[in-house]
């Protein structure tokens, strides 16, 4: 892609300068925004560029703002920055690079559910970035932007960084409102949902920070712009993480709907020399694992439908590439015992299951398993799924359920080494 | 008598006013980071403060401490070096870098160096997946990233780290 959208410091560096961002047009939309439309008008702006929420369950944005009801007063904003899951690292390069844009997206968003407060909530490891993005606010205050009155008008917001201290869990989002309350970082119950029940108990919209970037140039450039970038069900741009057994890991930006081939290829550079692709993992370790047999699924292209269609997940596009060097038990141990550490300990399945599962997990990669447990191993995922009070437990168990099925050669070749021979 | 309050009046009210006034628990995560600033972890007078400002518990502000992979209730080397070992640096070799400079500090992971200055932990995803092998350093009330490193790099830190101590010391 020649220009980016999101990651606009590729093209012009100094855009985390206030100064440069304002030559280039910044928060002149906000202003547009704020003195020029209803906030109606922002909703179904966006609602209209089929923009879907990219931290990785591609809900709606636009009807996830409209469910706030105007009954219930104050509505708040809360930006999800917790970026936790194994693969992601694309948030952390918008805050580090194009700040502005993202808290101009969530100045507009904020007017257009009309909240006067919002807080981004960072991940207790972005310790330095919540500082810079601190000054950001500040530089915004003293620049008329955020304040009372702004633009001449009744309309007032302040914005504020609030970091966690180490919690994936704390990035599902009534965790986070909790975390935000002082309280253990662990999910509500739902009903009621955020939008009716949220941060302080009142409607509150929360929000990726990625998505919130891309409100900015839906604003600016309109909902028939953005909608012609990606596919009819999956619009406009994505930013792709790109990790594991790749040449050139990193972020892209790329329209949705690219295959992986021009991903991990055409981007990553392929794995390395003489490795060819043995499985994909699109949505990070909570993904379901594609298994790379027939090249020809790398030409599926990455859009949230096209994923789903071929038994996985598009999540939030953190694409973690196995070579043929890679154990799939090693590999579920990896990502079983990460959910074990970050299971918050409120549901007994999530609790106990992944505690189990990364003990057979464990026993089996370190070659002291038996044969038997890779059937138990299955079972206990098996009896975890669709049990969970939130994704955290069902997302511990896609990899050894699909790792499992698709790659149990590589299960027994650990346990019982010299049988397969 | 509250002492985070009696030595940083200015910095608490600064956390306090960032959240609506009848909501004064949300301040307990910023206060927690404000009183590991010093010490690396959070004394027992810091909980009972803190406790004090919230209007809540001190069991419950060590519930807290206990549930965020950040907080510490005990010390441990001046500087924590975090180790990623997830799977995508996993796959850029973090484990065997981990295991590596372990062996070349003679410790095990978790383990302090003998001078007290370097505690080497293996931690969860810390977002830098592409720039693996990493670590975090947390410390003297910071979080730093350290991306792409090998165990001479490493160790080349720690030399430094150690040489800017002493310079300092014997200019104090």
């Amino acid at each position: 892609m020649s220009e980016h959208f999101l990651l606009r410091h590729l093209d012009v560096p100094d855009i985390h300068k206030l100064e440069v961002y304002r030559s280039l047009g910044g928060f002149e939309t906000f202003k547009k925004v704020v003195t020029t439309m209803q906030p109606a008008d922002v909703l179904n702006e966006v609602k209209n560029s089929g923009l879907r929420g990219r931290g990785g369950a591609g809900f709606p944005t636009g009807l996830k703002w409209s469910f706030l009801p105007n009954t219930l007063w104050p509505h708040y904003v809360v930006c999800n920055g917790d970026e936790s899951e194994p693969g992601t690292f694309k948030d952390r390069e918008i805050l580090e690079g194009n700040p502005f844009q993202f808290l101009e997206g969530l100045a507009i968003t904020s007017y257009a559910v009309q909240a006067n407060l919002a807080y981004t909530y960072l991940r207790g490891e972005f310790w330095q970035l919540a500082h810079s993005l601190d000054e950001r606010i500040a530089e915004m205050e003293a620049a008329g932007l955020l304040g009372d009155n702004l633009f001449g008008t009744a309309y007032s917001l302040r914005l504020f960084t609030h970091l966690g201290a180490g919690a994936y869990i704390c990035g599902e989002e009534t965790a986070l409102l909790e975390s935000i309350e002082g309280k253990l970082g662990q999910p509500r119950l739902r009903p009621p949902f955020p939008a009716v029940a949220g941060l302080y108990g009142k409607p509150t919209v929360i929000n990726n920070v990625e998505t919130l970037a891309n409100v900015t140039p839906i604003l600016e450039k309109g909902a028939a712009w953005y909608k012609s970038i990606g596919t009819e069900k999956s619009a406009g741009v994505k930013i792709f993480s790109l990790s594991g057994n790749v040449q050139n890991p990193g972020n892209y930006e790329l329209p949705l709907g690219t295959t992986f081939r021009e991903l991990i290829y055409g981007c990553g550079g392929g794995p390395g020399e003489g490795r060819r692709v043995k499985g994909i993992m699109p949505a990070g370790a909570s993904s379901s694992i594609i298994r790379v047999d027939d090249e020809k699924i790398l030409d599926t292209p990455m859009d949230y439908e096209s994923v789903a269609a071929i038994g996985s997940q598009l999540g939030s596009a953190s694409v973690i590439v196995l070579d043929d060097t890679v154990n799939l038990g090693w590999l579920v141990s990896k990502t079983v015992n990460f959910f074990k550490h970050e299971s918050c300990g409120k549901c007994t399945p999530c609790r106990e299951g992944t505690y189990w599962m990364n003990r057979l997990a464990g026993r089996i990669a370190s070659g002291r398993g038996r044969l038997e447990d890779v059937a138990l191993l299955e079972t206990v995922a098996n009896q975890i799924a669709g049990k969970c009070l939130c994704p955290l437990g069902e997302f511990s168990v896609m990899a050894v359920q699909t790792g499992i099925k698709q790659f149990r050669s590589d299960f027994e070749e650990l346990v019982a080494p010299s049988s397969s021979q | 008598m509250n002492q985070l309050l009696q030595h940083y009046p200015a910095e608490v009210n600064g956390i306090l006013s960032k959240y609506p006034p009848q909501f004064k628990r949300s301040a307990v995560m910023p206060l927690l980071y404000m009183a590991q600033r010093k010490e690396g972890y959070v004394a027992r007078q810091a909980l009972a403060d803190i406790a004090e400002i919230c209007e809540i518990s001190s069991t419950e502000v060590s519930s807290i401490v206990g549930f965020y992979s950040l907080f510490y209730d005990e010390p441990a080397g001046r500087y924590r070096i975090q180790v990623c070992t997830d799977l995508p640096c996993a796959l850029r070799g973090a484990d065997k870098y981990l295991h590596e400079l372990c062996a070349r500090l003679g410790i095990k992971e978790g383990e302090t160096t003998p001078d007290g200055l370097f505690t080497v932990e293996a931690v969860k995803c810390l977002a830098a997946c592409h720039r693996a092998p990493m670590f975090q350093v947390q410390g003297d009330g910071d979080i730093i990233y350290y991306e792409n490193q090998t165990v001479e790099l490493t160790l080349a830190w720690m030399d430094e780290v150690r040489a800017k101590l002493k310079a300092g010391k014997e200019a104090a």
